[in-house]
């Protein structure tokens, strides 16, 4: 990121035109990209666009309608913060994206090699097929040969590019003497080439020259999917990872530069504006406020910091500047340090074998001995080397697993599909599998089942005229409490009374006067009042003992729906947090959970699902929070909200993208009828297995039974798939 | 039989032309935003002539 040096009165977005001078070795254009979640027509684009372009030192700006982004080549001093407020004009709602996370991980070079490979796999399966019907057709003598020679030609270097993929993951596994899915593949592929080409060679009747080619056709289309599904997650995932862009305002000499956190070193003075996320740990050196811990530690109440106090990265400041001295950067860092806690707990996903991890394990031994023993069978009985080649050769085709191949990334495309477009994104590749088991969820309180918003309870205990000075002073502030008691003062008619001198003390409250009298509304101690165990903001008006406006948690819509759906569904529902009891109680009242524990260090909470899973319960963990992230990389399965941190997206095998918390029983359900649909597949593959083998044993499998087998048990498993949707 | 020898060069030529479009299109990054292709086709900003 370029240095950008600006005085620091400069606070505001609209003194951003004023000159810079110091740009150092400037580069010569800059690339920026702004996440548009609005957008949705040809009229948007163009909007978009037009008004980019129109911008002072944009050079052009294009917008992508799939992933709803605009990337934007621009004059190195344009800075995203100046576009931003261009496009809210326009009446489009922009987020800037870190570029170096959406390109860190990008794996199109990958899914587009897989695409050039199954291009070229189908088009030589296409033309090879359509010799090979002339032969079934009756084609003989000369003219079959010139065909089998023809096929031969395309074949044989298809393979050898397009079947690249198997015979790099058939060697891989070999190598480490393990057999996996691809090695009977690869045997398959390779013995049928070989036997095809010596029948070929010597005017044979039966080539099977397009079985290798619908096979390799087929297993690719399945990994394709495989990649499409898992690239889709991936990135949405890199885009919330891109919509935290880790900057720090960075004070030296008085002056403010906008710099990555990645250049700060210890020492360093930061400035953290109001609503703004501490960027590292650190030390308040100047400036009052308070703290919201609620993404570290699960508390709804914030603290109140001043200088002195040490904060730690994650930590968001509410009400007024701070100056921070760092003293821990980058990997040393708590956030960071709660990584460890991770990659020990990190096993529940590492236990679990897949699906279609069994089925290999089980088929693949299965056909190899299967076709050795017919080899080993015919050529005791007949002496004839050929013959006994071909009918293994014949054995490995038709028991190829292409329908295996296909049940399982046909099955999680069309459920991962469906459940994305309710809002859930499925990152791990096996996640749905384990969703299926699950019978015990772990919830965690703090912007999980809760919004994260306080809402105000006791409204109706106050008098008017008290309402009206405290929503005059509320109205100055930008502390969610006063935003919150604002929004419902104003949905009750109050009108604000006439307050004057209203200032906020950051850190404590708002302070005006009132008819020559001081009010207050603010932290308990600082007008006089009990502290209380729930979150309250408190109005002092002079005259008598101050008054409390008492808040709870909002509830995040769904969450009483989920919670009852999953408790329909027969599963035990519980609720871990790290908040004071009685804010745990009685929210679990009103959800209707009986089990709940409060005050639970982030130990306690991987403890808890260590416990259950010792008791054989399969774990599905739900939180948000730095507490949680060991927690949810323990679980069986883990699902994280978007509004969730980096680190406990990044723990979760699923990830909420709504407010919503209704997908995550429907996505119980899916993931239960997704694994019935896969076993389903097994289950059709091998009855065609049971069908084709004998034939193909006794030796009257011909090239044309081979394919039908195929492509029809290829073709069930997706339709059956499909079902899903 | 003789029409085989002109036939089955011809059908492997049209579809290796078909092979070698896709493949342009794929390397030239054609589907990135097929969303956003099918809506550009309504906006009218550039129907008089290309864009310079």
């Amino acid at each position: 990121m370029t240095a950008q040096i600006r005085p620091s009165a400069a606070a505001c977005p609209g003194c951003l035109a004023v000159p810079r001078d110091a740009v150092d070795e400037a580069p010569t254009s800059s690339r920026l990209a702004l996440s548009l979640p609005g957008i949705h027509c040809q009229a948007c684009i163009s909007a978009v666009e037009r008004g980019l372009n129109a911008t002072p030192g944009v050079t052009s700006a294009r917008v992508n309608l799939t992933l709803k982004r605009a990337m934007i080549e621009a004059e190195p001093d344009v800075r995203a913060a100046d576009l931003i407020p261009v496009l809210g004009d326009l009446g489009y709602e922009a987020h800037e994206l870190d570029l170096g996370t959406l390109t860190a991980t990008q794996g199109d070079k990958a899914g587009r090699d897989l695409l050039m490979r199954l291009a070229v796999a189908g088009f030589a399966s296409m033309n090879v097929m359509l010799l090979s019907v002339s032969v079934w057709a009756g084609a003989t003598d000369a003219t079959r040969d010139m065909f089998h020679w023809i096929s031969a030609a395309i074949t044989l270097p298809t393979i050898a590019f397009s079947a690249q993929p198997f015979f790099k993951s058939a060697w891989s596994a070999l190598r480490v003497r393990r057999l996996n899915m691809d090695v009977p593949i690869v045997l398959a592929l390779v013995l049928a080439l070989v036997t095809s080409l010596w029948e070929t060679t010597l005017s044979g009747e039966h080539a099977y020259f397009d079985a290798a080619l619908t096979l390799t056709f087929f297993l690719l289309a399945g990994r394709y999917l495989d990649f499409r599904t898992r690239a889709v997650a991936r990135s949405a995932a890199e885009e919330l990872a891109a919509l935290e862009v880790p900057r720090a305002i960075r004070l030296s000499d008085g002056v403010e530069s906008e710099v990555s956190v990645g250049e700060l070193s210890i020492g360093d003075l930061i400035l953290v504006r109001p609503g703004g996320r501490m960027p590292v740990d650190g030390e308040v050196v100047s400036g009052q406020s308070e703290l919201d811990r609620s993404l570290l530690t699960g508390e709804t109440l914030p603290v109140f910091a001043e200088q002195g106090q040490g904060v730690s990265a994650g930590e968001v400041n509410l009400t007024g500047p701070l100056t921070i001295r760092v003293t821990t950067v980058g990997e040393d860092t708590s956030l960071h340090r709660m990584g460890d806690l991770v990659a020990i707990a990190e096993s529940g996903r590492s236990r679990y074998t897949s699906l279609a991890d069994n089925a290999a394990k089980l088929y693949a031994p299965g056909v190899h001995i299967l076709s050795a023993l017919s080899f080993a069978g015919w050529y005791l009985y007949s002496w004839d080397l050929r013959t006994a080649l071909n009918i293994a050769a014949a054995v490995l085709i038709i028991t190829c697993p292409c329908a295996l191949g296909l049940a399982v990334p046909a099955v999680t495309t069309a459920a991962s599909g469906r459940l994305f477009r309710k809002g859930m994104l499925i990152k791990h590749a096996t996640a749905l599998e384990r969703l299926a088991q699950v019978d015990t969820v772990v919830f965690d309180k703090t912007g999980t089942l809760t919004a994260g918003t306080p809402q105000l309870t006791n409204l109706a205990d106050f008098k008017r005229a008290d309402l009206e000075i405290a929503l005059a002073l509320a109205e100055a502030s930008a502390h969610p409490l006063s935003k919150s008691l604002a929004q419902a003062a104003g949905e009750a008619g109050i009108t604000a009374a006439a307050v004057s001198d209203i200032h906020e003390v950051p850190g404590y409250g708002t302070e005006g006067s009132f008819r020559g009298s001081r009010v207050r509304l603010g932290r308990a101690a600082w007008v006089g009042a009990q502290q209380s165990d729930v979150t309250a903001a408190w109005l002092d008006i002079g005259d008598e003992y101050p008054q409390g406006f008492m808040f709870t948690d909002a509830l995040r819509p769904g969450a009483e729906a989920a919670v009852q759906a999953l408790l329909g569904a027969g599963k035990q529902v519980q609720l871990v947090s790290g908040d004071s009891k009685g804010a745990v109680q009685i929210l679990a009242a009103r959800l209707g959970i009986t089990n709940w524990v409060g005050e639970a260090l982030p130990e306690d909470k991987v403890e808890r699902i260590k416990v259950l899973s010792e008791q054989g319960h399969k774990v599905l963990m739900v939180g948000d929070g730095l507490n949680d992230t060991a927690a949810l990389a323990a679980a069986h399965v883990s699902i994280s909200p978007a509004s969730a941190l980096d680190a406990a997206r990044v723990a979760s095998d699923i990830v909420l993208l709504g407010q919503d918390l209704t997908p995550i029983a429907e996505a119980c359900d899916v993931a239960h009828r997704a694994t019935k649909r896969i076993r389903e597949n097994f289950r059709l593959a091998t009855l065609y297995n049971v069908i084709a083998v004998p034939l193909a044993v006794a030796g009257l499998a011909t090239p044309l039974i081979a394919a039908l087998a195929m492509s029809t048990s290829s073709i069930t498993v997706s339709l059956n798939a499909l079902r899903l949707r | 039989m003789q029409v085989l020898f002109y036939l089955i060069p011809i059908s492997l030529v049209l579809g290796g032309l078909g092979l070698l479009g896709f493949l342009y299109t794929v390397r030239s990054n054609q589907y990135d935003d097929p969303e956003g292709d099918s809506q550009r086709i309504l906006s009218d900003e550039w129907d008089d002539h290309p864009k310079p």
